[in-house]
């Protein structure tokens, strides 16, 4: 079992970096041919780029749109924030001050992110036309995180594992000197969920993350009269253009 | 009065329950051979029209960020779903953004993505049937491109992008849509959307400028192809003889007089608008914001200034430098190109121009914000300008001014129904549907404030307004153009 989950660990992070690095090198490689920020627009660059953090921190557009949209999304993601931060120590050694300090957040952290997600999922179940445009793969996400919350929770709140195994194993894993996975059911459940989530990461809508980054309505700055704007491919029309 | 059914203004706004093929029927003509070649299209679908159509697809992915990006990204999290006026308006799902997004999504997933290669219907992925083109060619001319649902999205997709793209893709295998793809074919064959030719416009132009004499006792020019004026306008073409657009185009030949900076029209741009926006079509965009260039530099004039017209607006002020610059020749003090509310507003603060408000005291006013200015440009030079610069123009020539609700102006403007290549009698049950949230917004400061007039900067919104507000049982002259009201406010004469 220990070799089974170390190599779907590498093979699951192999597959995450390249998927994504693959993906952000094509929005990187594909230009923006004409200025499209949604006005109105940051004057410069460094508004835009402020814009796009408002984007990612505050969720700004979510809350002009929906506050109780906004409310569970806030719970689900800033919840996953805290439980991320706290998995920090199984990966570090020595666990730095704020880690240790952080602990007891990503517990709550924790109960705040499967809270969120039920409360979406029941969203898509309940309202008739978030139901129309829900597919298997939306329901499946939200399953496959409340999967990953649940057996995480369980495992913090109840059924404890030997954590100072699981952390073993990981260090292990990242500095090639493998260790036993302490064998116990639940944790092979989670880290089984984790792992099958890292894999469909660059593959389905999760590449909303890196996605808000190139988002042209969003991060470009509103300076359309003050500089000119020319993609590569579209400079094959200037040469046939009337000169003064 | 119509054969179908006028929707409810709500006192309070009631999001409808998904009426699935509500819409369906709704089928804006296609184009034929006539309307294609000029464009560079093939005449009819082409046989391999599958296979054009995903290799087109994949070229577009190459050379728009924002397909990929907006493809990639979307969550389904439903935050647009209720923002598009036309669901709204009819209930039909696919109208909800989101799901008309997914038209387009189901293929680019299925042939561009490895999980929807792999996993097909699991992840929404779908093959390019004939069922699945007839749906994006009926939707995708249900989309104004209006950008409201891009303003809510947390990624900022905007649907304007898709539907460009589909439209594009249509095109290129050789299934256009009429109103547009003639259109344009107009302006090249003619030199404008209404295909006006310039004797008609000379007489037009003439006949204004007696009738203005008459009323004002003063001589209003409106001056055609005049080397080395200071200012090229251009228009959209209906400001040469529609209602109220003409009204407004009265307003410039005011102010430009009263101001005393001396400008002319182009017989070769006589037209503002660019169709080919709508279309998604880079190339054609190109064309015709060349004419504006070319226009420029025969008649040697060191401004542009463009009249009220809302995509024409976008497409100048977003994209003309792009398209049709660098500007450099031009005189560098000024923006390229200005909005005539940017021109006048300014003149009127610089007491160039002034105005006597008691000339208007009979109308209550509201403003439309038009999608296209509110939220793909700007005027001045601070943010959200093009939000205010109009209203201080309308409060400097009228005393009495009133806000729609706050959610339906600005940048969350309601669409007028109209806009996007959709203004088109096939589609007029579509339109009246869609204008229900503007209708609703306006019959509320309507009771409430009053409100007698509502202005627009906006030829397309003009149009829409004036024929659907008698199916609301409103007057069709509630609608005026903003500088219609600085017209018959403007103090001619001396300045002392």
């Amino acid at each position: 079992m220990s070799i089974l989950f170390a190599v779907l660990f590498y093979a699951a992070t192999i597959v995450l970096v390249a998927g994504l690095g693959l993906k952000v090198a094509q929005y990187v490689r594909v230009p923006a041919p004409l200025k499209i920020p949604t006005t109105p627009a940051p004057l410069t660059q460094g508004g835009a780029a402020f814009r796009v953090a408002r984007e990612v921190v505050i969720f700004e557009s979510l809350f002009k749109s929906n506050k109780w949209l906004w409310a569970m999304a806030v719970m689900f993601h800033f919840g996953l924030v805290l439980v991320l931060i706290r998995h920090v120590r199984y990966f570090i050694e020595p666990v730095p001050m704020v880690i240790t300090l952080m602990q007891p957040f990503g517990i709550y952290g924790g109960l705040l992110m499967i809270a969120g997600l039920f409360m979406l999922l029941g969203r898509r179940l309940v309202l008739p036309r978030i139901r129309y445009i829900t597919g298997p793969s939306d329901l499946l996400m939200l399953v496959l995180l409340i999967g990953i919350g649940g057996s995480g929770a369980l495992m913090v709140n109840f059924v404890h594992t030997d954590i100072i195994g699981v952390k073993a194993f990981f260090l292990g894993l990242m500095t090639f000197n493998w260790q036993k996975l302490p064998a116990d059911p639940l944790l092979y459940v989670h880290l089984a969920l984790v792992a099958a989530l890292m894999l469909v990461f660059p593959f389905s809508k999760l590449l909303h993350v890196p996605g808000i980054f190139f988002s042209p309505t969003r991060n470009q700055a509103d300076d359309a009269r003050e500089r000119r704007h020319l993609a590569p491919w579209a400079a094959k029309y200037e040469a046939n253009k009337t000169m003064p | 009065m119509a054969d179908f059914e006028i929707p409810v203004l709500n006192e309070i706004p009631v999001v409808p329950a998904p009426k699935p093929g509500a819409t369906a029927h709704l089928k804006s003509f296609p184009a034929a051979k006539q309307h294609q070649e000029p464009l560079g299209y093939p005449g009819e679908l082409v046989d391999n029209w599958q296979t054009k159509a995903i290799e087109v697809m994949g070229e577009l992915l190459g050379k728009y960020r924002s397909l990929p990006v907006f493809l990639d990204s979307c969550v389904k999290c439903g935050s647009c779903a209720d923002k598009c006026h036309y669901f709204l308006g009819t209930g039909d799902p696919k109208n909800m953004p989101v799901a008309r997004q997914d038209l387009f999504r189901s293929v680019y997933r299925k042939h561009f993505t490895p999980a929807g290669k792999l996993l097909g219907d699991l992840v929404g992925a779908r093959e390019m049937t004939r069922e699945l083109l007839d749906d994006w060619y009926n939707y995708f001319h249900q989309c104004s491109q209006c950008r409201r649902c891009s303003v809510f999205c947390p990624y900022g997709i905007d649907t304007a992008e898709i539907s460009m793209a589909a439209r594009e893709i249509m095109d290129r295998i050789g299934l256009g849509q009429k109103y547009c793809n003639e259109i344009i074919g107009k302006v090249y064959s003619v030199g404008n959307n209404l295909g006006l030719p310039l004797k008609a416009l000379n007489n037009t132009l003439e006949g204004l400028e007696e009738d203005i004499e008459e009323d004002t006792g003063h001589a209003i020019k409106f001056p055609v192809d005049v080397h080395g004026a200071e200012v090229l306008l251009v228009t959209p073409s209906a400001d040469f003889f529609a209602e109220p657009h003409i009204d407004g185009l009265i307003g410039y030949g005011k102010v430009f007089h009263q101001a005393g900076i001396s400008w002319t029209l182009s017989s070769k741009a006589t037209e503002a608008a660019n169709f080919a926006m709508f279309i998604g079509s880079y190339e054609n965009m190109v064309k015709i914001s060349r004419r504006i260039r070319d226009a420029a530099i025969e008649l040697g004039v060191k401004r542009i200034v463009f009249g009220e017209c809302g995509h024409a607006w976008r497409v100048a002020y977003s994209f003309l430098n792009t398209l049709a610059g660098p500007w450099d020749f031009l005189d560098p003090r000024y923006p390229v190109p200005q909005h005539i509310c940017e021109f006048s507003n300014d003149l009127i603060k610089r007491g160039a121009v002034r105005l006597d408000k008691s000339a208007n005291d009979h109308m209550t006013l509201t403003f439309h914000d038009s999608c296209n200015v509110a939220r793909g440009s700007r005027m001045g030079n601070f943010e959200g300008g093009q939000l205010v610069i109009p209203r201080e123009l309308i409060k400097a020539s009228c005393g009495k001014f009133v806000d729609m609700h706050p959610d339906t102006i600005g940048e969350k403007s309601f669409c007028c129904g109209g806009g996007g290549g959709l203004l088109t009698d096939d589609l007029m049950e579509l339109r009246v549907k869609g204008a229900q949230p503007r209708m609703e917004a306006l019959k509320q400061v309507v009771q409430n404030d009053g409100v007698t007039h509502m202005a627009s900067i906006c030829a397309i919104c003009k149009a829409q307004f004036t024929k659907v507000l008698p199916y609301y049982g409103m007057e069709m002259g509630m609608i005026v153009s903003v500088h219609q009201l600085v017209s018959n406010a403007i103090l001619l004469g001396s300045n002392d």
